[in-house]
């Protein structure tokens, strides 16, 4: 196999591998902020019960995160050393940022997080608390500015530098808010709180199931579902402003999300298997005009097919095309068990119906396969360019590194990924098994103990 | 002074910070078989429990630097030293790895595995550094552009491999500080003992390498020929060798450690000032060396970079000095601990 492909096939391994973690972390952030939040003010054990439980699940998440986020900043220069000459000026300030403002915060609070309950004042760790949500937040803000400019690129130009071609920032603040990046942040971040959310659904009705922890268990599933509520909502209107973005800016990813060969009103496929040779779409079914109607607002308005487009300047179409409607289909789903779950709890029927509770505890895999179907879609879909229509992907490899050398490295991260994988799989059934500790419980010991010593 | 040198003096900065952080952890991981007790094991893990993971933060961050202020540099050396630094990942995440797992089975050689893992990834994570810096300093081969046109064999040369075993040497010394400040009793007086070794055995390593440097690579002295006021730090880098063991001996072992600290520093600005103002130096062929002009980004860049720090590095030396605060004293096992 040559470098190219096996370069690509390990970034898309690392990077597929990496975002099963900083979803959970982003998502599972902002829970903590509100389980934590509605402790101080109820002053109710429980909630801390809630928040220490899963302030642990956090740490196990945000230390894979870590150790696999340094592969994809390594893996930058290692292996496409010519886009990293070529971007560097352009991500520069955001990765800077990044840095500085995300990981230094995320991390520094988070050792307060879990081993600072008996060191500092609750104020204080509920501090620490909001500190490592927005933390985690702003680094996604800055991954995805710098990805969002490789899709739509702003705020540069292009200079020969001892005769190589690269992109010099003209304008920081066009590169920041470049036609994708807002759009783009709200639906990956939507996504991560869905990620959390359902983790916290998924173990939460685990207990109910097993009639352990109820408590826990109820208050847990009430914090998560409002946000899995809003998200999934949210998701919907996000996905569609990306849509509408994608038809402006990369028309050529759109018409391949449906495979749409020849410009003309587009129909909107439910499903369908694309051939590429008859430029026609199997097996599906469509609604007529609805693709030209929810980007143009009219069904009889063309939309740019594929054939506008040279041959090797298309992605390959029914990758995305899959792709790219499995993730909208589960988008659907999520929004359906989240909206009936939500009915079924205003019911007070909720925990006693097993069959929603045992969906619940598979759904934790959902936003997960939506969160990687996405990427997919918007990663392949911008193929054969590493940067949009400035830099192929052929282009920006390392020249030093050879395919014995890319192979060498791709058994290394099986390996350990394989070996990771089992740890954090191990540790988080073991966490999940053994439950919330119950603090309530502990002070009842406590103070009995303290009563037998008085005496 | 332009942004490109004050690029060079923050990156240096990041590195520092780096060493002298995550330097006292990998020292703690290179020493951990020395400890016998399953107990004195789990202290010797404990220590770092809470800051390990921060401490590689600065790594992260020093990495993206690189890449932002002098691309060429992250672009040549990442994939010249490709072998090189994919075996630093797997040695990286395996030593976390380690960490997590060591103390989640009771089985003695469970633990005793996991021990061999955590001891050994340390001191090759060292170890790898070390010779990073070595071949920095030697020169590495270069072409017109900018690639790197050796191999990973060449890069295990006797003086980049006795820059990394002197590396390896000064993170065991600062480890042994370190953890005679996190210990007590008899385990503490054990401790004592280790430092007193890996002081001797960084100052072999020291002078040796020294001498290797100025017979070998003169040019590292061009600039201290040039200003003599810079022998100052090479001074004082001695001085602050030979105030370890006299800390130690009176019992103030955090003076110890900032004076081992000081020594990481000083260390590194020798070698800064060494290499300035090349960053990759090009061997054989000088004209094609990467430097802090030709492998830069563009000053609007470097510029705003410059603000971003301006703006944040105070809250991160702030919260990182709050966090080892917070975590300062004896290390106590208890339900949270590793």
């Amino acid at each position: 196999m040559d470098t190219e492909l096996l370069s690509r096939i390990q970034f898309a391994f690392t990077i597929a591998f990496h975002y099963i973690y900083p979803p959970i972390s982003i998502g599972l952030g902002v829970l903590l902020v509100i389980m934590e939040g509605m402790f101080l003010k109820t002053g109710n054990k429980i909630y801390e019960n809630i928040t220490r439980f899963w302030i642990k699940i956090f740490a196990l998440v945000f230390a894979m995160g870590v150790a696999t986020g340094i592969v994809m900043e390594f893996e930058f220069g290692t292996n496409w050393a010519t886009y990293s000459r070529f971007v560097g000026d352009v991500f520069g300030s955001a990765l800077a940022a990044e840095g500085v403002f995300a990981f230094f915060l995320e991390s520094g609070f988070l050792a307060i997080l879990v081993f600072g309950w008996n060191r500092v004042s609750p104020k204080m760790h509920f501090f620490s608390t909001i500190m490592v949500s927005l933390g985690s937040m702003l680094s996604a803000v800055w991954i995805v500015v710098a990805n969002s400019w490789q899709q739509t690129p702003a705020g540069y130009h292009i200079i020969n530098n001892g005769g190589f071609l690269r992109a010099e920032i003209t304008d920081f603040w066009a590169m920041v808010f470049n036609p994708s990046s807002i759009d783009r942040l709200m639906h990956t971040l939507s996504g991560a709180w869905l990620t959390g959310a359902f983790l916290v659904l998924s173990v939460s009705a685990y207990y109910i199931l097993k009639n352990r922890h109820h408590d826990f268990a109820i208050k847990s599933i009430k914090i998560a579902l409002s946000l899995a509520v809003f998200a999934s909502l949210f998701q919907l209107f996000t996905g569609h402003r990306s849509a509408a973005g994608i038809s402006m800016n990369q028309p050529a990813k759109l018409a391949a999300f449906e495979g749409h060969y020849n410009t003309s009103p587009a129909p909107l496929y439910l499903f369908g298997w694309v051939n590429d040779k008859e430029q026609k779409v199997n097996f599906g079914i469509a609604i007529p005009g609805m693709l030209s109607y929810l980007i143009h607002g009219d069904t009889q308005k063309p939309v740019k097919g594929l054939n506008e487009f040279s041959p090797e300047d298309r992605p390959p179409v029914n990758l995305v095309f899959q792709s790219y409607h499995l993730m909208v289909a589960t988008g659907m789903a999520l929004i359906g068990i989240s909206i009936l779950s939500l009915l079924l709890l205003r019911k007070g029927a909720l925990f006693r119906s097993t069959l929603m509770l045992k969906v619940l505890v598979i759904s934790v895999l959902l936003p997960q396969f939506a969160n990687q179907l996405g990427w997919i879609s918007a990663e392949v879909g911008r193929q054969p360019w590493i940067v949009y229509n400035l830099l192929r992907t052929k282009d920006a490899l390392s020249k030093s590194v050879t395919s014995g050398e890319v192979i060498f490295s791709l058994v290394l991260f099986t390996l350990i990924y394989a070996l990771l994988f089992v740890l954090f799989i191990f540790l988080l059934d073991r966490k999940i098994k053994h439950g919330p500790d119950d603090t309530a419980d502990a002070d009842a010991v406590y103070s009995e103990h303290k009563a037998i010593f008085q005496k | 002074m332009d942004l490109n040198i004050i690029w060079f003096i923050l990156i240096g900065v990041l590195l520092t910070g780096y060493a002298i952080l995550d330097g006292f952890d990998l020292g703690v991981g290179a020493l951990h078989l020395l400890s016998k007790t399953d107990y004195e094991r789990r202290i010797s893990i404990n220590s770092i429990g809470p800051v390990w993971d921060g401490n590689e933060v600065w790594l992260v961050t020093g990495g993206g630097a690189l890449f932002a202020a002098f691309p060429d540099v992250y672009a040549t050396v990442f994939s010249g030293f490709y072998i090189a630094f994919m075996l630093l990942l797997f040695v990286l995440i395996f030593r976390a790895v380690a960490i997590e797992f060591r103390s989640k089975q009771e089985s003695g050689r469970w633990r005793t595995a996991w021990d061999i893992a955590f001891s050994v990834s340390s001191i090759i994570i060292a170890l790898l550094m070390g010779i990073a810096i070595g071949n920095i300093i030697a020169g590495i081969p270069l072409g017109a552009d900018k690639e790197f046109y050796g191999t990973f064999r060449g890069l295990l040369n006797p003086y980049s491999l006795l820059v990394g075993i002197t590396t390896v040497a000064l993170f065991m010394m600062h480890g042994a500080i370190y953890l005679v400040m996190k210990t007590e009793g008899e385990l503490q007086n054990r401790v004592r003992g280790w430092v007193n070794n890996t002081i001797i055995f960084f100052s072999i390593c020291f002078v040796t390498v020294t001498m290797a440097t100025l017979i070998y690579y003169p040019e590292m002295t061009a600039h201290f020929k040039e200003f003599p006021a810079f022998f100052l730090i090479a001074v004082l880098t001695m001085l602050s060798i030979a105030n370890i063991p006299r800390e130690i001996h009176l019992g103030r072992e955090f003076r110890a450690f900032l004076s081992s600290s000081a020594t990481i520093g000083l260390l590194l600005i020798l070698f800064a000032i060494g290499i300035f103002p090349n960053l990759v130096l090009s061997n054989p062929n000088h004209e094609y060396s990467l430097t802090i002009y030709n492998a830069a980004s563009s000053q609007k860049t470097l510029m705003t970079m410059l603000i971003v720090a301006v703006i944040g590095m105070p809250f991160v030396v702030s919260y990182t000095v709050i966090i080892h605060r917070i975590y300062k004293g004896k290390v106590r096992i208890d339900e949270t601990s590793y």
